[in-house]
């Protein structure tokens, strides 16, 4: 428990923007925030840094008045205030940006951005525009005004989320995860806008488990570790190692198992592959791509590239507008997705609930790509003691925390929900696995097991086709590094001889490898 | 911002199933409750009327067999409605299913009134269960292939439904020697099921019904098939992801639900009026009681018979008054109105839990 020293050298004249002293907030069975202090001096970056879990976004929920705190005192710019809701949070400069936007899926841009406030009942799209636009230049948060949210990647969501706040004169701006979902390019824009907006006078809080952002973007960090504040640093001052010893309470080893790659045939063959995105207008644009058994294809490449078409169309749920697609030689262009499944092609979605059936229990998420076969269906029944048996040996086998298998699996972490999907994707013995944003939105120690999972089924001959937006992820695992752009593959390289500059130009799309390179 | 306090919502991680029975019991007085002050207002000392209800429905030999008689449509459209509302399609026209399900069993019996009785009366179950089903078919090919609302079609279907019936029994099939009643013949006797000693209750519809309920519980809870039924009605998404085809579970959960409700249909006309009449005298709501059914049975079809009883008890009950108090015919609709209100409403306190702030 440190904090509270008003800084040795460099004293403060100003009040902190906030100053959050022994909150403490229950929930049933838990104490998310048990007498967490916190200063926020005015004009700084400050990040706050713990594993999921940690009671980060509790005590931001706490300063936007969507939770009200057991105990504690809150003031801001010196001021002792009681926040009992958004509104009173917003009046009071405070704005936050949520993991998980919170716009209108059907609504414009524009009539997001208004939503809520007085004057913009008629027209909110013309009223609201100049500013709007304005904001945008002025930032570079570049979206257009008049689409459609659900039209949007996530990354151009968040511009949205960002704008709004900003539009209702957010002094205090509270992010929580902010990169989770965005590109290396995407996320570097994005601390620089941050850097920019503390530079002018503004105050920044964000959430992250992330030490490189910590590092990166952050004047000062406090570490929170299970409900309770565990420091709070310089970040000048310290280092990632001594940041992950704080946040998980123990040393971290970033050491991955990591064999030269053992390639066996062809699994998956992609030639010439078109698509369409959900507006009807081309997605993905002759797509043409092999995956072996043994080896770790990663589609690097900023949100919205058709990325998600493709995951789409190698699963089936998207019909493929052109090209055709072969697993195991055989050709799966246009089959259901049932067929492609018993044929051998698993899936870890990215979005990661539509992998599992949230009020369901672990047991029957377990069983979602296998009920209809034997020993799990046994006719038309499915056998109660064989689900049992089977959820019972991947929980034990993948080390799923669950209390039980009867548990709604909402009730798990993300990581142990991902362990569990992964368990159930891999169980089926598939021949190829697209594992899309496997890790988004988890923490180092979960991060690290799922890789460790990864390269375990590589090492064991899967072929694993792996998509993220966190090009970290991609290099330390990929064997070889495909860069999508506008719906093409612009280039193709041993992850080993990859250039993260010219990958970046690949991703903004102003660079592309000649064609007749290595596919 | 001045207020004294505020009322919060907060999502419940998980919902024990003491807090739904004690939500569910709530909901239930506070629905007497509010019906206490209609009657309050009709000049009626609500716990008199309560009491004639009880009684009306459960105190003598002959109403507790009138109530297991109004039970018996009533279990077979709520099962299927617990199987359909599982997979959230939300099928509200089983009225009209069962008037269909009453239609084709009352052309069985009165174009084949020479068929042996073991051969008219399961003809006319099963063309009153494919007569229902096929009913209920429409609103789901709208559905899964013009995303139309369920909701909407299956509601405006009772109406058809309704009117086909009138237009029969004012029309072709109006008996001759009815002497102008718009009703038809009456069933020759292989068509009439049979019935415990003197009582209307037409036990095979019953022990059918019972049957159905443990089948449609087994299919939910036992078989992959209601396994992707459930998948399809938590999470659309995860269920096309593992291969589920949605659009054919929205269908055979429509037919299967408008097929039980058809048996039901079967059952009035062979049971109770052996002929086809006019379509309130043939079913006063049951199929939009059957809605109550389902929901008070928190969609589980074993529950849905307790439930079906219960309300079974209501419909007698409510005639009681009626007659007794001389209260307007409406009284009982609005009952069920209010209780269904509640209930649902309930759902609230299942899945937040209240938090008032100062």
């Amino acid at each position: 428990m440190t904090l509270a020293s008003p800084a040795a050298g460099s004293a403060t004249v100003a009040p902190p923007a906030v100053e959050m002293r022994g909150i403490v907030k229950r929930f049933p069975g838990v104490v998310a925030n048990d007498g967490v202090n916190l200063e926020v001096r005015a004009g700084e970056i400050h990040a706050l840094l713990g594993e999921n879990g940690a009671g980060k976004t509790t005590l931001m929920n706490i300063l936007y008045g969507i939770y009200h705190p057991d105990q504690g005192e809150i003031r801001i710019k010196g001021r002792s205030v009681t926040i009992r809701s958004p509104q009173d949070a917003i009046r009071l400069g405070i704005g936050m940006i949520h993991q998980h936007f919170r716009l209108v899926a059907t609504h414009t841009v524009a009539e997001n951005v208004v939503l809520g406030l007085p004057g913009h009942f008629f027209l909110p799209d013309r009223n609201a525009l100049p500013r709007i636009q304005q904001l945008s230049q002025t930032y570079g948060l570049e979206v257009d005004p008049q689409a459609r949210i659900w039209q949007l990647s996530a990354g151009e969501q968040q511009r949205v989320e960002i704008i709004k706040a900003l539009y209702r004169g957010a002094e205090i701006l509270i992010l929580d995860e902010p990169t989770s979902m965005l590109t290396p390019r995407e996320t570097r824009e994005l601390l620089a806008i941050l850097r920019r907006m503390a530079a002018e006078g503004q105050t920044v809080i964000f959430i992250t488990h992330k030490m490189d952002e910590v590092m990166a973007a952050s004047d000062r960090v406090t570490v929170l570790r299970q409900g309770k504040a565990i420091a709070t640093l310089e970040t000048r001052q310290t280092d990632e190692r001594e940041l992950a010893r704080l946040m998980v309470g123990r040393e971290v080893l970033f050491r991955l198992e990591k064999t030269p790659p053992q390639l066996g045939p062809s699994i998956l063959r992609i030639e010439n592959l078109s698509a369409l995105n959900d507006k009807g207008l081309p997605a993905l644009r002759g797509i043409s791509l092999e995956v072996r058994a043994g080896e770790i294809v990663g589609i690097a490449g900023v949100a919205g590239n058709g990325q998600r078409e493709l995951v789409e169309t190698l699963i089936g749920l998207r019909p493929a507008s052109g090209g055709r697609v072969w697993l195991n030689g055989r050709e799966i262009t246009g089959a259901p997705p049932r067929t492609r499944i018993e044929a051998g092609v698993s899936c870890v979605p990215g979005e990661r609930l539509t992998g599992i059936v949230p009020n369901m229990s672990v047991a029957d998420n377990l069983i979602l790509k296998c009920y209809r076969r034997p020993p799990i269906a046994r006719g038309m029944l499915l056998d109660s003691t064989a689900i049992a048996a089977h959820s019972d040996r991947l929980i034990a086998q993948y080390a799923i925390l669950t209390p039980s298998r009867r548990t709604p699996i909402k009730l798990l972490s993300g990581g142990n929900i991902q362990r569990a999907v992964l368990a159930r994707e891999i169980s089926g013995h598939p021949s190829l696995l697209i594992a899309a944003h496997p890790t988004s939105g988890l923490d180092i120690g979960a991060t690290e097991a799922i890789w460790q999972l990864l390269l375990e089924q590589r090492k064991s001959g899967l072929a694993v086709l792996l998509v993220s937006e966190d090009l970290e992820e991609v290099l330390t695992l990929s064997d070889r590094v495909a860069v999508m752009f506008a719906g093409e593959i612009v280039g193709v390289m041993p992850a080993g001889e990859a250039d993260l500059e010219q990958i970046g130009l690949m991703m903004a799309g102003a660079y592309r490898q000649p064609v007749g390179g290595a596919v | 911002m001045k207020a004294p306090f505020r009322i919060r919502l907060e999502r419940r991680l998980h919902v024990s199933r003491f807090t739904q029975f004690v939500t569910l019991t709530l909901a239930l007085l506070l629905a007497m409750l509010t019906i206490g002050v209609v009657f309050f207002a009709l000049g009626v000392d609500p716990l008199f009327a309560y009491g004639r209800i009880f009684t009306g429905a459960f105190g003598s030999a002959y109403s507790l067999s009138e109530t297991v008689t109004k039970s018996i449509p009533l279990i077979l459209a709520g099962v299927g409605l617990t199987l359909a509302f599982r997979a959230r399609v939300y099928n509200i026209g089983a009225e009209g299913q069962l008037l269909i399900g009453a239609i084709v069993a009352s052309g069985l019996a009165l174009n084949f009134p020479d068929w042996p009785a073991f051969v008219l009366l399961p003809a006319m179950f099963i063309g009153g269960f494919l007569g229902g089903a096929l009913w209920a078919f429409i609103p789901g090919l709208l559905k899964t292939r013009f995303r139309v609302d369920e909701v909407l079609t299956t509601l405006m279907l009772v109406y058809v439904a309704s009117e086909a019936v009138n237009y029969l029994i004012y029309g072709p099939w109006k008996g001759p020697s009815e002497s102008g009643f718009p009703i038809t013949e009456r069933f020759s006797a292989a068509a009439q099921l049979p019935r415990l000693f003197n009582t209307r209750i037409h036990y095979p519809t019953l022990l059918l019904g019972l049957l159905v309920a443990g089948l449609i519980y087994l299919l939910i809870e036992r078989t992959w098939l209601g396994y992707e039924i459930r998948v399809v009605g938590e999470n659309p998404a995860a269920a096309q992801f593992a291969g589920i085809s949605n659009w054919k579970i929205v269908l055979l959960v429509l037919m299967l639900s408008g097929g039980l409700a058809g048996l039901a249909g079967v059952g009035e006309v062979a049971g109770i009026h052996y002929r086809l009449r006019n379509p309130t005298g043939i079913s006063p709501g049951y199929g939009f009681t059957a809605i109550l059914v389902a929901w008070l049975a928190r969609l589980n079809p074993l529950i849905a018979v307790p439930t079906a009883f219960l309300l079974g008890g209501l419909l007698v009950g409510g005639d009681a008054i009626q007659i007794a108090l001389n209260l307007p015919a409406a009284t009982i609709q609005i009952f069920n109105g209010v209780i269904l209100f509640f209930v649902i409403g309930a759902d609230i306190f299942t899945q937040y839990r209240i938090r008032i702030e100062r």
